[in-house]
């Protein structure tokens, strides 16, 4: 028999897998950056120019990791590029342009991302309980449409908050709205990527709970307290370590989130619960550890950068504050986690439960210390 | 491999367990808990704030378990050391195996150990070694190769990192605790302990601070405080110690040029920053510079950040109108904000004791209704609307003081500065309490055209002079006679109801009136009573004013709108006054601002070490679980080759990946 001599090739270099798409969407990317830099250069830092570069490379580099996300990051900036055309400048044009007021204005955008949420949620139970296909194909589009909604609602928002005041203007990363907006979106994403990686859309159902759960608490937030609105930073605040130490947090959070959700799922299965229409138990096991495992990298990643940031306006690294002290126990409790697993190499059902619990530890530490504790970090008071 | 046949000592078995995970795990269970109650109790309050929350029984056995200071405390330090200890030794334990096993590439594997292995798998015919040897590589393997009496092995390995990522990780929490410890007060703790540094309790002027409470400027590492107002100099911080403080001497003297406070215009601050120049005590070498939040500045290994602000002592000057005097014009009174001074009023020693001036007060004036009675259409309008629509006033300069008799008795005032304006006419308000924690009672005293207090303390001082109650009865009863109001023969007794009221109103206000009313009148007349006085007192009121113009020289009062509000305003505020407990009315007319900023100074020599260990945790975590340690074994041997795949991951990628590898070695197999 003639060897096909590709057999035995390597698997080729990663760079000799990239196609043309690939290529443009880099480019893409990169002349976003540069633009930015041409336009905006003088108003950075040299921290924040490296923030920008950096950043650059991180969306490049996901974007040739995770196809999906080259279209879809330009997708939400393009989004964001049609609303900040329609506020030509005038921030009052939210209430009377048609299309900022019901669509793209960054309160429009969220609460379709919101709307979207609960749909998807809705639709992946349906799919879930009537084994679906097309339901669950539908559900995930869904997911894919209002990620894109709230993404492109954070980068409205980032315009009007310049609207409001050039020295207003910053990264909405900065209160509790913000956030849980990010929180929202990052769990959403990451979990998209689960979705596709593991062929698994039953998770969807389990997942787009705690999303859910959040986008109720965004409702609530802005309804009742009118907490959308758009505050200057506090000196505490300015600061580039912002840009990068909130967003680590959230990834972080978001698959803690994730795993959270697919132990309830497994704990499920286990007991023959819908085990007929959820995946197996060693798939959602997998994942599970596969987002606690990024989890907890980003988490470190967070709680250093918190650390430095600290060392910067606080006057050390570590104070002991409420806020850092339970970013530590989180920690500790996933580190926990991980030793049960990979050195003493439980599975099943101990370490499902301990991941449903550990969404408590983890939830006190965001929500909790907030409301029940003060400290240094009372930037997100309700 | 060989078990041990001595029973293992005492000495082993300890070090078994100090460095075993569950020992490790839990210690940091231990940590966990210990870290919640330090957030749970509110950490290094005053001491009295705990003991009254607490009663004295649990409050001296939490400060004996050292729960107002968890962190610091002398048991919780030991579980650290504990952890590091555990750590070390669970390195020195596992690292050795580590490392050989970091070499190895395992090619004497025994075949039955290959042939036990999860993936396994076996193959008719014999591989071309070279060919086998070619895809190993190709696929990222390294090779070692080994003979065997009946065949040959091929041993291969990929990601052995993985391990070197243990050793990252877990040396990098041994640094991160080194250099924790080192930034921690442990050196300050045993100090204490052996009596050595004595924290100080009494507030006493920095120089007379004793010595075992102060630290020389050599201390490795502190964090600690200071206020200095501008143009004024410390070389000196503070530093909190259980029950009291220390001093840590600096190694330079930080002088404060200037403080700088920016607002947004929503009254939210915006930048806080602090000229400052530090001078080198030993080399006059000086610094300048500007400290912001997040901007600290580093000089010789001690970082100095903005922390606070406040008023720094600031000159002030007020105008001082006697109430006991009431005729007598104001006099001028000088003070020092944050200061105190002696002051002797009308026979009386008191002591002033100001407190901050503060330059803005800006409040929110109460927008929006509030969520209940807001419309569904007026909620999505707002979900919509990201800038706020803020009623904000600055209310402008206050001082707040605290007057204290001979006795001891303190009222505290708060007193501002710029006149309040409600629908066109102009007050002055003053609040004041006797107790902290009440809200201040606020009054209003009217002001004239001129914004000054001068009319109004006119008509008060003919309010509460009898010397002028017959002329101003006389102009009453005239004009209610000229206007009807009153008969010719009534007229006499209408004049003595005036007078007497008025010298009612003197001795206390409407306060006076109301409790004459409660004593001698009948219950179901005194609301018909009570508004026939206060008719009669805005009815002469105009008149008190004419007749206190009149001695001061001055024409009559218009008679008009505004001023008859102003008279009315004059008689609340009057009869208000009486409850006023200060001999002396101030009236803040004038200050310079000397600010103060509150700065922190740290020295960390940890600092570096944590960082380093942060790297190294974050490469370590990296390492550990994105590199795939994978063995991989083809062992040729009677005509059969074998193929074996072990990893210390197990995962739907890795049975993948075997299948691959098996296919693509049957293929080489038949291609041989
Ligand atoms: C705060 C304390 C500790 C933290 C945060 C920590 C963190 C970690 C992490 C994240 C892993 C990765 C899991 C993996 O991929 O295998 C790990 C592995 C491991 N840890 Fe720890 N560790 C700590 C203390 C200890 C102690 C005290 C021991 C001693 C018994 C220990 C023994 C191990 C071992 C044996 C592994 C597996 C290494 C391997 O096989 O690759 N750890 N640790």
């Amino acid at each position: 028999m003639e060897l096909a001599s590709t057999t035995f090739d390597p698997k080729p270099p990663f760079y000799r897998q990239l196609r043309l798409t690939d290529w443009l969407y880099a480019l893409l990317v990169l002349s976003a950056a540069v633009f930015t830099f041409y336009r905006y250069g003088s108003y950075l830092d040299g921290y924040e120019a490296g923030i920008l570069a950096g950043s650059a490379i991180g969306l490049i580099g996901l974007g040739w990791f995770w196809k999906a996300w080259r279209w879809y990051f330009p997708l939400s900036g393009l989004v964001a590029l049609a609303a900040i055309g329609l506020y030509q400048g005038d921030l009052g044009r939210a209430q009377t342009a048609f299309g900022l007021k019901y669509l793209l204005s960054s309160q429009s955008s969220i609460m379709w991302m919101c709307t979207l949420f609960f749909l998807a949620t809705l639709l992946y139970w349906m799919a879930l309980l009537q084994r679906s296909e097309l339901l669950g194909r539908i559900a995930a589009g869904l997911t894919w449409s209002a990620s894109v909604a709230g993404l492109a609602g954070m980068f409205t928002r980032w315009y009007e908050s310049y609207l409001i005041g050039p020295d207003i203007g910053h990264i909405p990363v900065s209160n509790l709205y913000e956030v849980f907006v990010l929180f929202c979106l990052i769990t959403a994403l990451m979990y998209l990527y689960y979705e596709a990686r593991f062929a698994a859309r039953q998770m969807g159902a389990f997942v787009l709970l705690v999303v859910s759960a959040a986008v109720g608490f965004i409702l609530w937030y802005t309804f009742d307290r009118q907490a959308h609105e758009i505050q200057p930073l506090i000196p505490a605040l300015q600061s580039w370590w912002m840009k990068i130490h909130v967003p680590a947090n959230f990834i972080g959070y978001g698959a803690f989130a994730i795993a959270a959700m697919l132990g309830v799922a497994e704990l499920m299965v286990m007991r023959g619960w819908l085990a007929s229409r959820l995946p197996p138990a060693e798939v959602l096991d997998e994942v599970m550890y596969k987002a606690i495992a990024v989890g907890f990298l980003f988490f470190t990643i967070a709680t250093i950068l918190g650390a430095m940031w600290a060392a910067d306006a606080w006057g050390g690294y570590w104070s002991w504050d409420p806020k850092e002290t339970w970013a530590l126990i989180v920690w500790l409790n996933y580190a926990a986690w991980l030793h049960i697993r990979l050195v003493k190499g439980w599975r099943g059902a101990p370490l499902a439960w301990w991941a449903v619990g550990g969404l408590f530890v983890t939830s006190f530490a965001f929500l909790g210390v907030n409301m029940f504790l003060s400290g240094l970090h009372s930037y997100g008071t309700l | 491999m060989t078990p041990s046949r001595r029973q293992p000592g005492l000495a082993y078995k300890v070090y078994e367990l100090l460095s075993s995970m569950r020992f490790a795990i839990g210690l940091l269970t231990i940590i966990a808990i210990a870290s919640v109650i330090g957030t749970v109790l509110k950490q290094n309050e005053p001491y009295p704030n705990y003991a009254f929350e607490f009663g004295q029984f649990w409050f001296t056995a939490f400060e004996w378990l050292g729960l107002y200071d968890v962190y610091h405390s002398g048991w919780f330090l030991t579980i650290l050391a504990f952890l590091v200890v555990s750590t070390s030794l669970c390195i020195v334990r596992n690292g050795p195996g580590f490392l050989r096993e970091m070499k190895s590439f395992r090619e004497k594997a025994s075949d039955t150990s290959l042939e036990l292995m999860k993936h396994s798998t076996l193959v008719a015919g014999e591989v071309d070694r070279e060919a086998a040897g070619r895809y190993l590589t190709a696929q990222g393997f390294r090779l070692r190769p080994g003979e065997r009496e009946d065949g040959w092995v091929l041993a291969g390995k990929k990601g052995a990192a993985n391990k070197l990522g243990y050793f990252f990780a877990h040396i990098a929490l041994v640094v991160i605790c080194i250099g924790g410890l080192m930034d921690g007060n442990l050196p300050l703790k045993l100090g204490e302990l052996f009596g050595t540094v004595v924290p100080e309790t009494r507030d006493l002027p920095q120089s007379q601070i004793p010595a075992h409470s102060r630290l020389g400027s050599g201390n490795l590492s502190f964090r600690g405080n200071v206020t200095i107002g501008e143009s004024r100099s410390a070389d000196v911080v503070f530093l909190n110690s259980g029950k009291g403080y220390l001093v840590q001497e600096l190694p330079f003297i930080v002088t404060l040029k200037k403080f700088h406070v920016d607002y947004y215009s929503n009254g939210m601050p915006k930048l806080f920053a602090s000229d400052i120049v530090v001078t080198d005590k030993a080399t006059g070498k000086e610094t300048a510079a500007t400290v912001k939040v997040n901007h600290p500045l580093v000089v010789d290994g001690v970082a100095i950040y903005q922390a606070s602000f406040g008023d720094g002592g600031s000159p002030l000057e007020f105008k001082a109108w006697n109430l006991a005097a009431p005729q007598a014009q104001p006099v001028k009174l000088e003070g020092t904000s944050l200061a105190t001074q002696p002051l002797r009023v009308n026979g009386q020693s008191y002591a002033l004791e100001f407190g901050e001036l503060r330059v803005f007060n800006i409040e929110e004036m109460g927008g929006k209704p509030q969520s209940a009675s807001r419309s569904l259409a007026e909620r999505m309008h707002d979900a919509r609307e990201v800038k706020q629509e803020k009623n904000l006033k600055n209310l402008g300069p206050s001082i707040t003081f605290k007057l204290r008799d001979a006795q001891g008795q303190a009222t505290e005032f708060q007193h501002y500065m710029a006149p309040f304006q409600e629908e066109g006419a102009s007050y002055l308000v003053a609040g004041m309490r006797s107790q902290v924690s009440e809200p201040f009672q606020y009054l209003r005293l009217p002001l004239d055209a001129d914004q000054s207090l001068a009319t109004f303390m006119r008509l008060r001082s003919a309010l509460l002079d009898p010397s002028l109650y017959d002329e101003i009865a006389r102009r009453t009863g005239a004009r209610a006679r000229a206007g009807n109001a009153i008969s010719a023969q009534m007229q006499g007794e209408f004049e003595n109801s005036v007078k007497w009221i008025l010298a009612r109103f003197a001795q206390g206000g409407f306060v006076a009136l109301e409790k004459f009313l409660d004593e001698r009148v009948p219950k179901e007349k005194r609301a018909e009573v009570a508004q026939t006085y206060v008719k009669i007192l805005q009815g002469t009121v105009p008149d008190v004013m004419a007749v206190a113009n009149a001695r001061a020289g001055l024409p009559p009062p218009p008679s008009d709108k505004a001023t008859y509000r102003f008279l009315l305003d004059g008689l609340v505020a009057t009869s208000a006054l009486n409850d006023y407990r200060a001999p002396l009315f101030l009236q803040l007319e004038g200050f310079q601002q000397v600010q103060a900023s509150g700065l922190q100074l740290t020295r960390s020599p940890g600092k570096t070490l944590v960082y380093l260990g942060s790297l190294m945790l974050v490469i370590g975590i990296i390492l550990m679980f994105y590199i795939r340690e994978v063995r991989i074994w083809i062992r040729v041997r009677n005509g059969e080759t074998r193929l074996a795949l072990t990893s210390n991951r197990h995962n739907r990628d890795l049975d993948a990946d075997f299948a691959r590898h098996a296919k693509a070695l049957q293929q080489l197999v038949r291609g041989a």
